[in-house]
């Protein structure tokens, strides 16, 4: 009873709110008023804070905003966190959220160790799980799922885009830098195939532990091997210091290439274009890559702190959009009712967007793009700000990923 | 084998000088540290946020004031320092009589707030930060190797500074009274002698030194909020292998690690960053008070 | 630890104050037992309006935190490298559950037996040496323990040991729902806190504190203290083995987080808010600082600051702990 006559207050309160608020709640009672929750679970106090971070919460929000699924009476609602790079934080964050904040939808998520543990927890409780900044293809492999679309880029697209194209252009010998850890080695790994597949060779490899400072002891060994290429394997604040450091002892004044293996834009913007300049790297979204590409960075580049996007938040943006078209297709009821269910239907659609184009997702959860390489380019050749990448090559959609059948997923019967 | 020799020789020597240079910041930033801990018995955990401090106040003086670099070597420490002179008036001033626990995790909180401070401003990636142009340009060749004028200059930079913090510590009057302080304070203060400015200044010294050495690493590291947790822990082994508040040890054991640190980057580079830790448990139970420690 | 000094000299007279429903044969006293039957309620009713995940993962740093306490509470050892205990324990019961297909209740008994294994060879090297020598030797070990974790193929790298399945308890009852297994938590929980209240008054525990408070006189009294010290070093590792393997259950994942230095630190951080040496205080700690993480997690990057502020705050205005302030005001030992 008690219940009763509070939601018969609020109603009352409601009622008397109704004509200062205008046709908002108007429009939002006429509706059968089904409400999705997409949590954006990433590093907002780390070193992934940069690719992730609020960036990503603006895109999704970005995202909502062009579906114009509000005005077909789904409310979406968005709540972020801070997984702060820990597995068990991660997890119970995901947990409660699903068991009891009813969100539907988890996007973003950095770091493998967390985006493995919130792949297993959203197809346990059959919800959607859209990673972007994750690149283990694990999530597309061994543990791939019915509840999983794995976006933006992963290891094997990085390693296939720089290693192959590089040898085409000349660079067939190769040295590689790379951090002692999982990430690092799978890269260092398929690069190596993809160089010696294309008649490249190896010529040595150094394994610095995690977050290290000082890089000039590597850098002097690649330079000792006289390779042509030197890959880096590693990521975030070691490849800020790999390269600047190589800028400082003159590595490429007698020729040799670098070739960062995953770098985003906020990587470029933060070590300059004098040290970065003639730098060598894979991304699958570049804002000024095209019309649409600069039309979505408009948009959204107000909302982002004064970051452009970079393509991890592209990949949250494009995921959200994309599943809202599903929603609106399958109606939000049951798409909230099975995770599962909604992804099948977004792999069954064909995917378009601002950021990536046409492209669709694959039967293991793989979103098929193409992949682009780009050359970072001189201070002289920037014309304003943010202005750092031509594009040397592109690596079509068919041809940028794992093919299904070598990935081991067990949705995949072959 | 005269041949395999030279020609280990010749891969081994480059590094050798590439490890002095990461020495030259083990050796700063754990002089500032044994200094803080000599005379004021705190550890000092932010210590890596007041190195990250001088490394972004140089940042900010070059891109917002349009201060070079020469000038911001002199003045960043000194805006650090003023910064750490607040700290030991408010905070850890009201510590001293504690155990050393309450020091640790006080510094420690505040290495927290400072570092989430600056991500919260500055972003997680970094910024860049060029060497001045005299330094720059292309390696010197050195016969054996080639090696950029400024790494040069930070192993100059650095032996210099630490020769004066020991010259000012053990040689002048100002040295002895602060080490007679830290014997009997309150002796010092009967003589006349204003002992808590004493003690402040002593801190926002050892912190200046960081800020000093934050503004050495800004040119060739990334300038980026977190640059000066990943290297404390390293650091704090560094005090302790040479003997806790012992001034010539942390100089001469972070010279030494860094050396150490170089070769095995060549010969197992996956654990360069754990052979310290290897010394310093070895080095700790040969010789409980560090190598230049008075137990 | 002036501080644990002081109200420690206040303990025997508060100790004489008679028990509670017999509760004083574990050792409680009056103020305690009060306490006690708090926690077990807490416990009881908890998951009922608590998120049991949630709570789960309290227990097992809770744990943790009384297995620090009872080194650094009760020995004055200040260890910094807890987490290779907490961080193997984990892994090894994670191994153990999902490769070798070990029941739960086995699976956390060998997080426990490695936390042992680790503990004697990390504390036979490590009581050599006293105060801050003593914390940075097993920093340094730790930090072995770390690489180690790091290159051996079986723990997976940064990606951690993923998957891993609860199981059925002793072969029978099934642990997937979270309901269930919180019980078996709270039981492990309760047991290995009632064991450390054990032991600390015991007569074993009692020679503990004589050498925390003058070891050469312990030793003149014919006290062989380097073994007390080791076992209590061994007791303290096995029981972290058991709160880490414990946790990798709960997640179902074991992940270099918890072998880092950086683990290392929290557990002291929980031990001191809650309160150094005092018997609900690392419990008390541990919930604060496993609830901050939690619903900080929303202000995105000011969790950091907060946590930052709150130390300080802790240090400056209330060294004695969450508990030792109460008890202060209570004039009570919690």
């Amino acid at each position: 009873m008690a219940q009763d006559r509070r939601s018969l207050l609020k109603g009352a309160a409601a009622a008397a709110l109704v004509p200062a608020l205008g046709a908002i709640p108007a429009r939002a009672r006429a509706q059968g008023s089904t409400t999705l929750k997409i949590g954006v679970l990433n590093d907002q106090s780390g070193v992934y804070r940069d690719v992730s971070g609020p960036g990503s919460v603006a895109c999704v929000r970005q995202a909502i905003q062009d579906s114009g699924i509000a005005a077909k009476g789904v409310n979406v609602e968005v709540v972020f966190a801070d997984h702060q790079n820990k597995a068990d934080v991660g997890s119970t964050i995901a947990r409660q959220w699903i068991d009891r904040d009813g969100v539907d939808v988890i996007v973003d998520v950095p770091n493998s160790a967390v985006a493995l543990a919130v792949n297993a927890i959203v197809r346990e409780k059959n919800k959607a799980y859209f990673n972007s900044t994750g690149a283990t293809t694990d999530l597309t492999g061994a543990q791939c799922s019915p509840n999983t679309v794995h976006w933006t880029y992963d290891t094997y697209m990085l390693a296939k885009s720089t290693g192959g194209a590089m040898v085409k252009t000349g660079g067939d010998s190769w040295f590689f830098i790379t951090a002692d850890y999982a990430f690092g080695h799978a890269l260092e790994r398929d690069t190596t195939g993809f160089v010696t597949g294309a008649g490249g060779k190896v010529l040595g490899s150094v394994r610095h532990p995690l977050q290290s400072t000082d890089f000039s002891s590597y850098l002097l060994q690649a330079q000792q091997s006289r390779a042509k290429v030197i890959g880096l394997a590693n990521a975030g604040t070691d490849t800020i210091n790999s390269v600047k450091q190589a800028a400082e002892f003159g590595v490429t004044r007698r020729g040799t290439k670098i070739a960062v293996l995953l770098m985003f834009i906020n990587d470029v913007h933060s070590l300059g274009l004098k040290a970065a300049q003639g730098l060598v790297c894979t991304e699958s979204f570049y804002w000024d890559l095209n019309e649409r590409t600069r039309a979505f960075t408009n948009r959204v580049k107000g909302n982002m702190g004064g970051q452009y996007p970079a393509m991890s938040h592209a990949g949250c943006y494009a995921s959200v959009l994309h599943y809202l078209k599903a929603v609106a297709d399958m109606g939000a009821p049951a798409a909230k009712a099975s995770g599962a269910e909604a992804v099948a239907r977004m792999k069954a659609m064909p995917t378009d967007d601002d950021c990536f184009g046409a492209g669709q997702i694959r039967a293991d959860g793989r979103k098929l793009h193409p992949a682009y390489l780009f050359e970072v380019k001189t201070p002289e050749e920037s014309k304003g700000a943010w202005d750092y990448y031509k594009l040397l090559q592109t690596t079509a959609a068919d041809e940028a990923w794992r093919p299904l059948a070598q990935g081991g997923c067990s949705l995949i019967r072959t | 084998m005269l041949e395999d020799l030279l020609f280990q020789l010749e891969l081994g020597l480059p590094q050798v000088v590439l490890g002095l240079v990461n020495g030259a910041f083990y050796a700063l930033l754990s002089l500032g540290l044994a200094v803080i801990f000599g005379m004021l018995n705190v550890i000092n955990f932010a210590h890596g946020a007041q190195f990250m401090m001088g490394a972004f106040v140089a940042w900010m003086m070059l891109n917002w004031l349009g201060i070079g670099y020469w000038p911001a070597l002199v003045l960043a420490p000194l805006v650090v320092g003023a910064f750490g002179v607040v700290l030991e008036k408010t905070m850890i001033s009201r510590l001293y009589k504690l155990d050393h626990l309450y020091g640790l995790l006080l510094t420690f909180g505040i290495a927290l707030i400072i570092e989430g401070l600056f991500r919260n401003q500055f972003g997680s990636s970094g910024m860049p930060y060029s060497p001045p142009e005299i330094l720059s340009g292309p390696p010197v060749d050195l016969g054996f190797m080639f090696l950029p004028k400024y790494r040069l200059w930070v192993v100059v930079a650095a032996l210099v500074m630490s020769l004066v913090t020991w010259l000012v510590i053990e040689k002048t009057r100002l040295g002895a009274y602060l080490r007679a302080a830290t014997e009997n304070a309150a002796l010092v203060q009967a003589f006349g002698v204003n002992v808590p400015r004493m003690v402040t200044l002593t801190y926002a010294a050892g912190v200046a030194l960081a800020a000093f050495a934050g503004v050495l690493a800004a040119p060739i590291y990334s300038v980026n909020p977190q640059m000066g947790s990943s290297l404390i822990i390293v650091v704090f082994a560094v005090v302790v292998i040479g003997g806790m508040g012992s001034i010539l040890g942390s100089v001469v054991t972070g010279f030494g690690l860094g050396l150490v640190e170089g070769l095995t980057k060549v010969f197992y580079p996956e654990a360069s960053s754990t052979v310290i830790f290897v010394i310093m448990a070895i080095v700790l139970l040969a010789r409980p008070a560090g190598l230049f420690g008075r137990a | 630890m002036a501080a644990g000094h002081a109200s420690v000299a206040a303990l025997p007279a508060l100790h004489e104050t008679p028990g509670l429903l017999g509760l004083s044969a574990l050792g409680f006293n009056r103020a305690q037992s009060i306490a006690f039957l708090a926690l077990l309620a807490a416990l009881i009713v908890g998951p009922f309006f608590l998120y049991p995940v949630f709570l789960m993962k309290l227990l097992c740093f809770a744990l943790f935190a009384c297995a620090f306490n009872l080194l650094i509470g009760y020995v004055g050892l200040l260890s910094f490298g807890h987490a290779m205990f907490f961080g193997m324990g984990g892994y090894v019961t994670a191994h153990a559950a999902k490769v070798w297909g070990f029941t739960p209740e086995l699976a956390i008994l060998s997080g426990g037996a490695i936390g042992a294994a680790l503990g004697v060879v990390a504390g036979w090297i490590a009581i050599r040496r006293q105060g801050i020598y003593f914390a940075m030797i097993t920093l340094a070990l730790a930090q072995m323990i770390f690489f180690v974790c790091l290159q051996a193929p079986f723990t997976g790298g940064e990606d951690g040991i993923q998957r891993v399945p609860r199981g059925h308890l002793f072969g029978i009852i099934d642990l997937s729902r979270d309901m269930s297994f919180y019980w078996v938590v709270a039981a492990v929980f309760l047991a290995g806190f009632l064991l450390i209240n054990r032991i600390v008054h015991s007569p074993f525990g009692q020679v503990l504190k004589a050498i925390r408070e003058n070891e050469p006189r312990a030793i003149s009294l014919g006290y062989r203290t380097d073994d007390y010290k080791l076992v209590a070093f061994t007791l303290s590792a096995t029981l972290a083995g058991i709160a880490g393997g414990t946790k990798a259950l709960v997640f179902g994942i074991a992940t270099l987080t918890d072998v880092y230095w950086a683990m290392s630190g929290e557990v002291v951080l929980m031990t001191l808010v809650g309160g150094l040496g005092t018997v609900f205080g690392p419990a008390m700690g541990a919930a604060v600082i496993v609830t901050m993480q939690n619903y900080l997690a929303e202000f995105g990057a000011w969790v950091t600051v907060i946590q930052g502020v709150i130390f300080v705050a802790c240090v400056l205005a209330f060294r004695a702990g969450v508990i030792g302030e109460l008890g202060r005001v209570l004039k009570v030992r919690l």
